[in-house]
């Protein structure tokens, strides 16, 4: 006989969790009681929304699921942005919340919320755990399907009579469930026709997304480039799946994407999406993306294709397996007046600096990306800093480049990159943040000093919210409301006051020392950078417009 | 617009109705009518739901359905020989004895049932596929309804097993 707590943590021991991103409460003390005795380490947040997103750092990093428990009613709903974040962008994620008594359920009791309620339309799944007999069976479900077909958070509420009382079944059995069966096999008459397609292709791009990382299949999407002379474009999630400086590579596509790389998509004959959701931010106008083109989509979940757009060719399954798949039966092509035209657009220009006087936070972003060490692992916020750092930075590496892409949620930064590095202690973690998004994680610098976690965190300042402002700027004829700080804090005086160490900047020759310095640095860094606000991130395709209707 | 009807099989569990009504309201999709009830195997619940909208948007609500853990699974039956029945009882009233009679030949007319009467009105149940049930009520109409309850489809595929 065990406590529901007992067999709850025991089960989490036996899926190999090593680390959980907890805070304290009434109504998972027993829980985290448990933890006294176990191996899992507690790593204790300043606030739930740090935790989900710290989890999600660690997950994307390590490949494991991240792990949060916290308590029932504000601990739980703290937790929502950082579910919904981790769902659009595919991140396997446990959450354990604690509830009040079972018998207390639906009494409006102190800090009651209905979680899972709340919570399903952003989570993958989720469970009211309230028979103690169904622990063991409920995490080792919930560890499945978070992490099987395409991952996604599993949220447990857990009331904590539940956690008190006991129970002899303290294993599971395997998982068998007959409504969740992801087909991991591509159909073989529909490989047929991707590799007809692709036999008739002129000009094929293939279109990476986050689904190329989360399935750990960049070595089959190389191949598949290589073997048939396909440009390669990413969205922001599957930004690193293949390296930058690849000839076939043409950078991150959409909305802020690069001119080559939208002037690809749109030139092409045959776009093949892998592992991507062709959300809005990639296809802008959809009637008019990639007008001349057939369209092969490729994804584990059935429900994202013919969603957004119009699919010639759709194939369900996992990528590792489908590209093997694809690849086994492909007969390579050379292609040499497309790769002639790949290196010819490579070459167009990314738009400079825009301003004169102040320093420019384009300026900042190269340097940064001449010196970044190619192990290092980036996270940024959400904004102009973002989508710079998407733009420019060297992408070398898959899951490397950490960011909130589908619901863009600020304060995704900071503790992402505490995540990630705990999950890889010998990377250096580097956060790009702005001014607003800095204040969104700036709770979670207490959890980075109390876990002795050095991460350098390069904050482009410019005493407004950035990209919003852009938006302003076009879209309101530059009336800009309630985007300018006039009260931001003393960054320096912040990050001293949590042991950290302090760089900043103002003229760009300072800035190649100040980067020496802060990259080398051993301890918690900021290193402030006073931009421009004048500076707009270039290209813009400006709602409505097609691909290759970009400003500037 | 085109209509159709999803018969899905899904886990008999607390929470399974309110996932499937949510993630209809959430996505936009429109249910024309729902109807749940245990299966002849107690562990599972069987939906009928009837949705209007797009064969874009059709689609859409399948897949999203088979993606809700708790759907076991989900058939689109609209193309299917089907037996199809809906319940509905109609009060109205009988402001005099040639009312009464009149409505009596009506219910038989379309085979219904006459299940209560009172001194001013009567509630009349009528069974049968959409077409019928709408005839019933608007045969009944000009004596004056005053109130209607009425079941969702509930459908099965002719011929089967």
């Amino acid at each position: 006989m065990l406590t529901g707590a007992e067999i709850a943590i025991k089960a989490l021991e036996r899926e190999g969790v090593e680390l959980a991103f907890v805070y304290p409460g009434g109504a998972n003390l027993e829980i985290l009681d448990c933890l006294w005795r176990s191996a899992i380490r507690p790593v204790l947040v300043r606030h739930e929304q740090g935790a989900v997103h710290e989890a999600s750092g660690y997950a994307r990093a390590s490949g494991k699921p991240g792990v949060c428990l916290v308590t029932s009613g504000p601990g739980a709903t703290n937790l929502i942005t950082g579910i919904a974040a981790a769902g659009m962008d595919s991140v396997p994620l446990i959450l354990i919340t604690g509830q009040v008594l079972a018998s207390m359920v639906g009494t409006d009791a102190f800090q009651e919320v209905d979680v899972t309620g709340i919570t399903h339309p952003i989570t993958k799944h989720n469970y009211l755990l309230n028979d103690v007999n169904r622990i063991a069976q409920t995490v080792k479900e919930a560890f499945h399907i978070a992490t099987s077909g395409r991952p996604g958070p599993v949220l447990i509420d857990f009331p904590r009579d539940v956690a008190c009382a006991n129970s002899p079944v303290t294993e599971a059995e395997t998982v068998q469930l007959r409504g969740y069966k992801p087909n991991l096999k591509g159909h073989t008459g529909q490989v047929r026709q991707v590799i007809r397609l692709l036999g008739e292709s002129k000009r094929p791009v293939i279109v990476a997304g986050g689904g190329v990382i989360g399935s750990r299949s960049w070595a089959g999407l190389r191949t598949l480039a290589e073997s048939q002379d396909a440009a390669v474009v990413h969205t922001l999630m599957g930004l690193g799946a293949m390296p930058y400086d690849h000839p076939l590579v043409l950078g991150m596509a959409g909305v802020h994407g690069l001119a080559c790389a939208n002037a690809c998509i749109q030139k092409s004959d045959l776009v093949i999406g892998l592992g991507t959701r062709f959300s809005d931010r990639l296809t802008c106008s959809v009637p008019g993306f990639a007008p001349h083109a057939r369209i092969v989509h490729i994804d584990v979940d059935p429900a994202e294709i013919g969603k957004n757009i119009r699919v010639d060719v759709p194939l369900v399954g996992d990528l590792k397996i489908v590209l093997e798949q694809i690849l086994e039966k492909l007969t390579p092509l050379k292609r040499p007046e497309w790769v002639s035209e790949i290196a010819a657009m490579k070459e167009m220009p990314i738009p400079g600096s825009k301003i004169t006087g102040g320093l420019s936070p384009i300026v900042v972003i190269e340097a940064l990306a001449k010196v970044l060490p190619s192990q290092a692992i980036v996270t940024t916020d959400v904004g102009q800093h973002q989508l710079w750092a998407a733009q420019r930075l060297p992408h070398r590496r898959p899951g490397k480049f950490l960011s909130s892409g589908g619901l863009g949620a600020m304060g995704y930064g900071i503790p992402a990159a505490i995540g990630a590095k705990l999950a890889c202690p010998g990377d250096p973690v580097v956060v790009i943040t702005g001014d607003g998004s800095f204040q969104m994680g700036m709770p979670e610098l207490g959890t980075a000093k109390e876990q002795h976690l050095p991460i350098k965190i390069l904050l482009l300042n410019n005493d407004t919210l950035g990209l919003v402002r852009q938006l302003q700027k076009y879209y309101s004829d530059q009336r800009y409301v309630a985007v300018n700080f006039s009260g931001n804090p003393d960054f320096g005086g912040l990050i001293r006051a949590y042991g950290g160490s302090y760089y900043p900047v103002t003229q760009e020759a300072e800035l190649g020392p100040a980067l020496e310095a802060f990259l080398n640095d051993p301890g918690l860094t900021l290193m402030e950078t006073k931009v421009a606000p004048e500076e707009n991130v270039l290209p813009m395709v400006l709602s409505g417009q097609t691909l290759d209707q970009m400003e500037g | 617009m085109v209509k159709r009807t999803f018969a899905v099989l899904v886990e008999n569990k607390p929470g399974v109705l309110s996932k499937v009504a949510g993630l209809f309201s959430r996505r936009g999709y429109n249910i024309e009518s729902l109807v749940v009830s245990e299966t002849e195997d107690s562990s599972a619940s069987r939906m009928t739901i009837v949705v209007e909208g797009d064969m874009r948007i059709l689609e859409q609500v399948g897949k999203q359905l088979n993606k809700l853990i708790d759907v076991i699974k989900v058939n689109d039956i609209t193309e299917e020989e089907t037996v199809e029945r809906q319940l509905c009882l109609i009060r109205v009233t009988t402001e005099d004895q040639g009312s009464r009679q009149e409505i009596m030949q009506i219910t038989e007319v379309f085979r219904c049932h006459v299940v209560d009467i009172s001194r001013k009105s009567l509630i009349v149940e009528a069974t049968g596929d959409e077409d019928k049930v709408q005839a019933v009520i608007r045969s009944l109409k000009p004596f004056g309804i005053t109130e209607l309850v009425r079941t969702g489809k509930v459908a099965m595929i002719r011929g089967m097993q």
